[in-house]
Order: structure tokens, then C-alpha cells, then sequence
């Protein structure tokens, strides 16, 4: 009887025990789920902000736009062909 | 007389009793069993669904690249403020606010509101930049809200318009490249899965149902410098001589990468409005178009593979005409005796037409299909078209003739490269490739030998004397084709022409091959005079953008100084770079 009992006892600790457990994972899985989810959200803005930069830079840098400062504002012209020289190493 | 009822039997009473008992448990179980197993699914469902939301996760398409990766397509996020319209309306003190913030018209604002009043959603303004979306939500005006969109920009515009493709508003690929690797641009959005309470606020997330994978990157072949240039001189090209529309296409030998691919008339992607869908074809790679003497190179390619020529072979084109079956060829000039080599500089039709006459019909077909006529690249765009090169079974004698000569046969600018690529690579074909890194194995078209006397002849028509002196390009050996074709509409010629030039640098060991098409040009017509000037500028910034050493220089200047070293004589400006630089496109 005593053997029984104590048979019992151990596994209705054992099964609280292991409720606690499930919450707890449960609890900490949420927890970790947040967290993974604002990461997330910070990856995603890094890269849009990234994007946005790259389209902005690639804008700036528009070949039509370079040669017409180049050409207009700056002044700047290609060598000629007599301006040209050709060194051989 | 009364007759006296049996008193009823205790167990009949027990048992009816017993039997009434057991139908009702066994309801309550058949209940029981109903609500718990047969229909679980359907009230699972229910309960959930008054606090459990999906919420999509939604993703951003992959950025495209050009070959040294600056983007060429790059999705961004965009906020779309909208309203609920009977929230804001009970609040309508405050529209002037809004209508102020958002630079709408207060009128419309407040006729679009009462418009929308029975829905509980109306957008406000569409594809917003962020920080101004911010502003407008901080000022905290009732029901109103923005959502988060993806707008995908094409900082090149119309220079890349046709390659690339465009996307429609849901971010689907519809056209080009953004079409073809759409599966790879466009990722999966994801699902996740929250408890929400009766306002519809978040109050925990419960699981990940579908991760979310975010769009891959793609990296082309194209080089946006090359291809900016490209545009650029057969944009001027085509104003010069009032043409219809044009082509250019720029392939990489040692690896088939098409470096640039540009058409005219073309279209800004980033404001497509109502454009004329003539002007988003990617005409390089979807219209066909009569090859004219161009096909001259692949005819010689045959007969030398014959044995009955050689490139000095002899062959009389007097008197500059031919009739042939009441079919009547003619040259531009009375050139007479020619070699075969003259054939080519001088583009007799003439020649070319008596030599295909000596070889097989089939023998004919065989070389042009091998170099790739009358089948896909395999470049995978598309809309690809195929070409035409009709079987040798339907060919007579004239047919024959005249394929020879580029007429009866039809192709893409981009199998016109491929072509004179395999010229060019020693008579391997390979299939172009618009993926960086996407080589595609080449293999054997024709003897070794052979192509590189075509080269040699090939260089001469760029030579003074040749059809194309207007395709050289300083310090480099050029060799290329000149083709002009008449256009056939309705069964025959009409008075509309092609001009063509392909060609190839530096000749010594081609790097580069170019192929140029204008459609239609105004007075002066030849491939020489119209398409080839574009070679030659388009191919001079390439190859010094491409670092490609010079093959042709009178004058090396031998004193170069080792590393450190002044150069002497007030040289040092120029003598700087230690690669050879031209710049026969500074008059502008």
C-alpha cells in the first residue's frame, strides 16, 4: 500500500511538473518568437533602407546626368585622337 | 358491468422505463460524439476565428544587378494611407488636417469620404515616401492608418526599359527579365498567426504558419556604362536619319553575356501610363528581320567548308547583274572579276549568288543551322522569336540564290550575334546568356581555319574600299558586315529598308561582337553610312571601358617610364593610363 501510494505520488509530481514545463516552454517560445519577429522587422527596415539608399546613389550616379555635368557644367571633353597616346609596356 | 383493468406488470414498467433512460443517454452521447469528434473541426474552426487572425507576412522582390553591381531594379517600401471613412467622418473637424498634410483638395478629400461612408476602407493616398507617411500618421487623426506596399523603382529607365521588363502593381513579373525570373525575384510570403482581442488588437503571436522567404537577387550580364552608351548613339543615330526604330545588341565572346541590348523607340518603366505597346517590344530579341548581305559571311563559311574555294578563288561578277530563272540579281556596282574575299568587301550579291549555286541545298541549310538560323538562342527571354530558314526540300535555284545574299531567311538582331560570335570565337557557338555567371557550353560549328578567314575577310570590308570604312575604330582592327534589306510586307519588297552592320573587336582575338539594326531610315539607307558609325562609337567606349588592349597602333609611344617615373616632355597628362585610349566621340 505504502508502495503504491508513494508510486503515486511520484508520478502526479512528475506530471505537475512536466504541466509547469510545457507552460514554461511555451512561455519562453513566445518570448523567442517576439524577439525573432522584431528582429525580423529590424532586418527588413536595414535592407529597405539599404534599397532605398542604392536607388538613391544609382540615381545620383545616372550616366545621362554624370555626362551632362561633365560636358555642361564642368566643361569636360574626351581626348582627341591627337591628344591620345598609346605607351606600350 | 365494469370490468377491472390487470394491474400493470412492475416489469414492463421497469423495462419501458429502462428503455426511455438509455435513448436519452445514448442522444446525449450520440451528441456528445457529434460535438467532439464528427463536427470538432467545423467549432475548432469557429472559436478560432473569433480571436485567432493569419496575418501575411509580406516579402520584397529581389534587387536586379548589372554585371558590376550597381541596381538596376529595386523594390522599395512605400506607405498607403488610407481611412475608415465613418470613423474619420465622426471626426470631420479634423479632415481640413488631413487634406492639408496629404496636399489633396478638401472638397474631394470630404465627396470621397461621404462617397465611401457605408465601407470601412478608402485609400487616401497611394504610395507614399515613409517619412511622409509617418508625419501624417503623427498627427493622430482618427481612422486614419497607412499600410505598408512595395514599389519597385528602375533608376535607369528607359536605357533598361526592354531587358528588364516591368512588374504590375501586385509585384508580378509581366514582361522581360522581371518575367522570365519571376519564380526567383518574387520569394514567398509568409503567414503568421496572432491572438487578437475584440478591437482587433494584437495581443500575441502564436506561431510562424509559413515563414516568409524573402526575394533573391539577380545579377545580368548587362554593363550599364555599355549600355547607357549603346542608347545613347543609336537614340542620336536614329534622329540623324529619321528612322522608325532600331536595335543593338553587344555580346561578349569568350562567354556569350550579352553586355548590352537596346532598342528604340523605348519606354520608362517607372511611368508606364498608356505607352504604345510597339514601344515595349524588346525588338532584339522578338522581331526578325531579313539578314541582307550579313548572311554573306555564313554562304563563304560554306563554300570554303566545301572545298571548292579558297578566299582567292576567282569569280566573275560582270556585268553586275545575273538572271536567273526570269529572276534578275544585281549589284550596286559593276565590280567583275573579284576573289572570293572581294566578294565579301565589296557585298556582291552577284558572287555570293554563283558561288551558293556550285554547293548542295542541303549542304547550304546544314551550315546556316548550325550557326544557329531558324532555332531560339536558348537565351530564355521572352517572346523569343525563332526566325526563318526554310527547310533545303523548298528551295529551288532562285530560293537558293538569294538566301545566300540574306534574302528568304529571316532572323533576330540577337541570332545575327550569335552568329558572327562563333566567327569570332574560332567557329564555337555558344548560346547568349543574360544571368552573370549563366555561361552556357559552346560547341563546334565550323573548322578553326575556316572562321579565321573569315575574319580576314571580314576585315576588309572595314579597310578603306570596303563597304563599312565608317565602322573602324582608331587602334583597333575591326572586322564586320555590312546588310541593307528591303522590307517585305504583303508577299514583296516595299520601298522601306534595314540597314545592318555586324561586326567585331579587336579583329586579332574578338573580344566583342556588335550587331546594329535601323528600321526604315530616311534618305541615305546603307548599312555603312547608317549602322555602322554606331558600331564604331558604341564599340570605342566599350572597349575602353572593357580595358581591351589595342590591336592596331601605328605609333606606340616605346618610352613608357616604369612605375614612379615622370613621363618627360609635358606628356603626363595623357600618358597616365597604361591602356590605349580613343575618343573619336568627343564631338558633341
Amino acid at each position: 500500500m505504502i508502495v503504491r501510494m508513494l508510486a503515486f505520488s511520484i508520478l502526479l509530481l512528475a506530471t505537475v511538473a512536466s504541466a509547469i514545463g510545457v507552460v514554461y516552454a511555451r512561455q519562453q517560445s513566445r518570448v523567442a518568437f517576439i524577439t525573432l519577429s522584431q528582429l525580423g522587422n529590424d532586418r527588413d527596415n536595414l535592407n529597405f533602407e539599404f534599397g532605398r539608399l542604392q536607388l538613391e546613389q544609382a540615381t545620383w550616379a545616372e550616366n545621362n546626368r554624370i555626362e551632362q555635368i561633365a560636358r555642361g557644367k564642368l566643361g569636360m571633353v574626351s581626348p582627341s585622337v591627337v591628344e591620345t597616346i598609346v605607351i606600350k609596356r | 358491468m365494469k370490468q377491472r383493468r390487470q394491474p400493470p406488470n412492475p416489469r414492463t414498467r421497469l423495462y419501458v422505463v429502462l428503455a426511455m433512460l438509455g435513448l436519452a443517454s445514448s442522444a446525449l452521447v450520440v451528441r456528445a460524439v457529434d460535438l467532439q469528434v464528427v463536427s470538432k473541426d467545423f467549432y475548432q474552426e469557429q472559436g478560432d476565428a473569433r480571436y485567432l487572425r493569419d496575418i501575411p507576412l509580406k516579402v520584397s522582390r529581389g534587387t536586379i544587378f548589372d554585371r558590376n553591381g550597381e541596381p538596376l531594379a529595386v523594390s522599395t517600401p512605400v506607405e498607403s494611407i488610407w481611412a475608415n471613412p465613418p470613423e474619420l467622418l465622426a471626426h470631420a473637424d479634423r479632415i481640413p488636417e488631413l487634406a492639408k498634410a496629404t496636399g489633396l483638395d478638401e472638397d474631394a478629400l470630404k465627396q470621397k469620404l461621404e462617397q465611401y461612408s457605408d465601407k470601412e476602407f478608402a485609400y487616401i493616398k497611394r504610395h507614399l515616401n515613409p517619412d511622409d507617411a509617418q508625419a501624417i500618421l503623427n498627427l493622430d487623426i482618427p481612422g486614419v492608418a497607412s499600410q505598408r506596399e512595395f514599389r519597385r523603382y528602375y533608376p535607369s529607365g528607359e536605357v533598361m526599359a526592354h531587358v528588364l521588363g516591368y512588374t504590375n502593381i501586385d509585384d508580378h513579373g509581366q514582361e522581360g527579365l522581371e518575367f522570365a525570373f519571376d519564380g526567383w525575384l518574387a520569394g514567398k510570403s509568409g503567414v503568421k498567426r496572432v491572438i487578437r482581442d475584440r478591437l482587433g488588437h494584437e495581443v500575441e503571436n502564436v506561431e510562424l504558419v509559413r515563414e516568409a522567404k524573402a526575394g533573391r537577387d539577380l545579377t545580368i550580364t548587362i554593363d550599364r556604362r555599355i549600355q547607357y552608351l549603346a542608347y545613347r548613339e543609336l537614340k542620336a543615330a536614329l534622329q540623324e536619319h529619321h528612322a522608325a526604330s532600331g536595335s543593338m545588341v553587344i555580346l561578349d565572346v569568350p562567354t556569350g553575356e550579352i553586355l548590352a541590348m537596346v532598342n528604340q523607340p523605348s519606354f520608362n518603366p517607372n511611368a508606364r501610363g498608356n505607352v504604345d505597346p510597339a514601344y515595349k517590344r524588346n525588338r532584339a530579341v522578338t522581331d526578325v528581320v531579313e539578314p541582307g548581305s550579313t548572311m554573306k559571311a555564313f554562304t563563304i563559311s560554306a563554300a570554303l567548308e566545301s572545298g571548292k574555294w579558297k578566299p582567292h578563288s576567282p569569280i566573275d561578277t560582270s556585268p553586275g547583274t545575273f538572271a536567273l530563272y526570269g529572276h534578275t540579281i544585281s549589284d550596286v556596282h559593276n565590280k567583275g572579276m573579284l576573289d572570293v574575299t572581294g566578294v565579301i568587301t565589296h557585298s556582291s550579291n552577284v558572287g555570293a549568288a554563283k558561288i551558293a549555286l556550285t554547293m548542295t541545298r542541303e549542304h547550304m541549310y546544314d551550315v546556316y543551322h548550325r550557326f544557329g538560323f531558324g532555332e531560339v538562342t536558348g537565351s530564355g527571354f521572352p517572346g523569343e522569336a525563332s526566325g526563318y530558314l526554310p527547310i533545303p526540300q523548298k528551295w529551288g535555284p532562285v530560293e537558293q540564290a538569294t538566301i545566300a545574299y540574306g534574302y528568304g531567311v529571316n532572323m533576330t538582331p540577337l541570332q545575327l550575334a550569335q552568329g558572327y560570335a562563333a566567327v569570332a570565337a574560332g567557329g564555337r557557338l555558344r548560346s547568349p546568356t543574360f544571368v552573370k555567371g549563366g555561361e552556357q557550353p559552346d560547341h563546334a560549328v565550323i573548322d578553326p581555319e575556316i572562321a579565321a578567314n573569315i575574319r580576314t575577310m571580314l576585315e576588309t570590308v572595314v579597310a578603306p574600299g570596303g563597304t563599312a570604312p565608317r565602322a573602324a575604330i582608331r587602334n583597333y582592327r575591326v572586322a564586320g558586315k555590312t546588310g541593307t534589306a528591303r522590307v517585305a510586307s504583303g508577299g514583296s519588297y516595299n520601298k522601306q529598308y534595314v540597314s545592318l552592320f555586324v561586326g567585331m573587336v579587336p579583329a586579332s582575338a574578338p573580344r566583342l561582337v556588335g550587331v546594329v539594326v535601323v528600321h526604315d531610315p530616311q534618305g541615305a539607307y546603307y548599312g555603312g553610312t547608317v549602322s555602322a558609325p554606331v558600331f564604331s562609337k558604341v564599340m570605342d567606349g566599350a572597349l575602353r571601358l572593357l580595358d581591351v588592349s589595342p590591336d592596331n597602333v601605328q605609333n606606340w609611344y616605346t618610352s613608357a617610364p616604369d612605375e614612379g617615373r615622370s613621363v618627360p616632355g609635358g606628356r603626363k597628362a595623357a600618358a597616365t593610363s597604361d591602356v590605349a585610349t580613343t575618343a573619336d566621340d568627343a564631338a558633341e
